[in-house]
């Protein structure tokens, strides 16, 4: 149970730190932040990793989750950057 | 090395990606920083997943899966057409909610006898399922090849599936106390994998078009959560520290969307317009068309001119004409801004990444509490397929649905031009009397026709 405790420790000061590094942001990057929090959120490819796969339904479920997660990185990041490339001033 | 330095050289590679994504998202919060932000945290999670697969179980499976997913992400990346943002950014959410779905799926058979455990897989399935199922609606609602909405029999039918998907969370909690079950576990919890994707299309159905800049953050928030959730069933802190990351910028945004049209974020998701009582008064008056040649006099004479796009102008693609207007409007003299709704389109930001893909400085755009105080200067407003966030009810009429949703206020320019295809009305199903008032001039006809014809005008 200790490790949970612990656990939520994280939880709670990364949900807290989030809201304050975030709290102003300009609406030209409202679309930008999303779509680069939302490749952050690919980091379910390191959990996916993990994964035992002992039997054969744990190796298909293994199997699409890492597939899922790394279009959701790669595919993420790169629309991001191709927008941000977007955004200048003259 | 044995496997206690590699849980160690792990560890601490976990942390540097977690100082990685703290610094690539503040710095993704400023327009200066934005694009190294997003490189610094791409660095992260390419740290993140390099330590990961040191001792990876399978590598076929694993680099297969890494292939095929890179190939198809980076495919669609590079090929999205930018007026396309949106429903990718939905489609790529969702995948995240699946992959931690499936994570959450997989850990079932390792809960043991650990009843929190179980609580977090029930959990974190339900989450990252409705992210994912929730996304594919809004992918469609977003491409518009799903036409269902509100009050449709489907429409219904995916409701209450939705809510008898909430009561088999319940259900499922209560279940490791029953000693003896009509069927047996495994069955039940595949009963509730297929609720929980069922129930995720009737969160999304009956929300309407204009309400998707919340719902899309929202669902980006809950893709955050569902993953650290997932880093708290594989007790892994870096999905703890990223997911919560994820969770507070969706948060954040779907405050900012709520705000931004007075409304809580329950009133959009559950009720929506349709509930809210009809505005009373219609006084209605005669709308005065304008044509190009007129229209192009009027703004060749122009010192000011603040140009307000919305939805219309994606749908008519005519972010492009609209900046070759703007700069032909600078050469001639006047001085040309753009007010830019935070609600305007279909998700957060979306003219913004519009005019910025049409080569539009992004110092000319400005925000409504930055524009209304200065619209009595303006000689020009120039509203292109907007509605609702310049409807002059929101501060003028107590009674209208609208009323006290911060808006553009371009009824106070000198002249209104409002670009439209017809006279009907908003996503909100609210008249709006700034068609009516006796400075506005409609400029009927396709966006992108239209201005395309005032931009000849300036050339000749």
């Amino acid at each position: 149970m200790e490790i949970y405790i612990l656990l939520g420790f994280v939880l709670i000061l990364s949900i807290y730190l989030g809201l304050e590094l975030i709290s102003k942001v300009p609406s030209t990057l409202h679309t930008p932040l999303m779509s680069g929090a939302n490749a952050i959120s690919g980091i379910a490819l390191v959990g996916a990793l993990t994964l035992t796969q002992d039997t054969f339904l744990q190796t298909v479920i293994a199997f699409l989750a890492i597939t899922f997660a790394s279009i959701n990185v790669f595919g993420g990041y790169l629309v991001t950057n191709r927008m941000l490339s977007m955004f200048k001033k003259k | 090395m044995g496997n206690f330095d590699i849980a160690l050289l792990q560890n601490i590679a976990y942390i540097l990606a977690a100082i990685l994504f703290i610094t690539g998202i503040k710095m993704l919060g400023k327009e200066a920083t934005a694009q190294r932000g997003n490189v610094i945290s791409a660095i992260g999670m390419f740290i993140a997943i390099i330590v990961t697969a040191i001792n990876i179980v399978n590598p076929l499976v694993v680099l297969g899966g890494i292939l095929l997913g890179a190939f198809i992400g980076s495919v669609i990346a590079v090929k999205v057409k930018m007026t396309s943002i949106p429903e990718m950014v939905a489609l790529f959410n969702g995948f995240g909610g699946l992959a931690t779905f499936f994570i959450a799926w997989s850990e079932m058979s390792n809960t043991n006898d650990n009843l929190f455990q179980y609580l977090l897989v029930i959990l974190t399935v339900y989450i990252g399922g409705v992210t994912f199922s929730g996304s594919l609606i809004a992918y469609g609602k977003l491409s518009e090849r799903l036409k269902i909405g509100k009050g449709h029999l489907v429409t219904n039918l995916f409701i209450s599936l939705f809510y008898l998907s909430l009561i088999s969370i319940l259900a499922m909690l209560i279940l490791p106390m029953i000693g003896s079950l009509p069927l047996n576990f495994e069955t039940i919890f595949y009963i509730y994998l297929a609720l929980v994707m069922l129930g995720g299309v009737g969160f999304v159905l009956p929300i309407g078009g204009g309400d998707m800049p919340v719902v899309i953050s929202l669902l980006n928030s809950l893709s955050g959560i569902a993953a650290a959730f997932a880093g708290l069933i594989l007790v892994n802190n870096v999905l703890i520290v990223a997911g919560s990351l994820v969770g507070a910028s969706g948060l954040i945004l779907t405050i900012i969307m709520a705000k931004a049209m007075n409304r809580t974020i329950g009133n959009i998701l559950f009720i929506g317009y349709a509930a809210s009582v009809a505005s009373s008064s219609s006084e209605q008056g005669e709308v005065k068309p304008i044509n190009a040649e007129d229209a192009f006099l009027i703004l060749e004479n122009a010192s000011s001119v603040l140009i307000v796009p919305g939805y219309g102008m994606a749908v008519a693609q005519a972010q492009h004409v609209v900046r070759e207007l703007g700069e032909l409007l600078e050469e001639n003299g006047t001085d040309v801004k753009y007010g830019i709704h935070p609600v305007a389109g279909r998700m957060p930001g979306h003219m913004n990444v519009l005019l910025a893909e049409a080569n539009v400085s992004y110092d000319l755009l400005a925000e409504p509490d930055d524009v209304n105080p200065m619209m009595d200067t303006v000689d020009v407003a120039v509203v292109i397929g907007a509605n609702d966030v310049v409807n002059p009810s929101a501060t003028e009429e107590p009674g209208s649905p609208i009323y006290g949703m911060p808006i553009l206020e371009v009824a106070n320019a000198r002249t209104v031009f409002v670009l439209k295809r017809s006279m009907s009305s908003g996503f909100a199903g609210v008249q709006n009397p700034l068609f009516f008032k006796e400075n506005t001039r409609m400029l009927f006809g396709d966006a992108k026709e239209s201005i395309s014809g005032l931009v000849s005008e300036f050339k000749d």
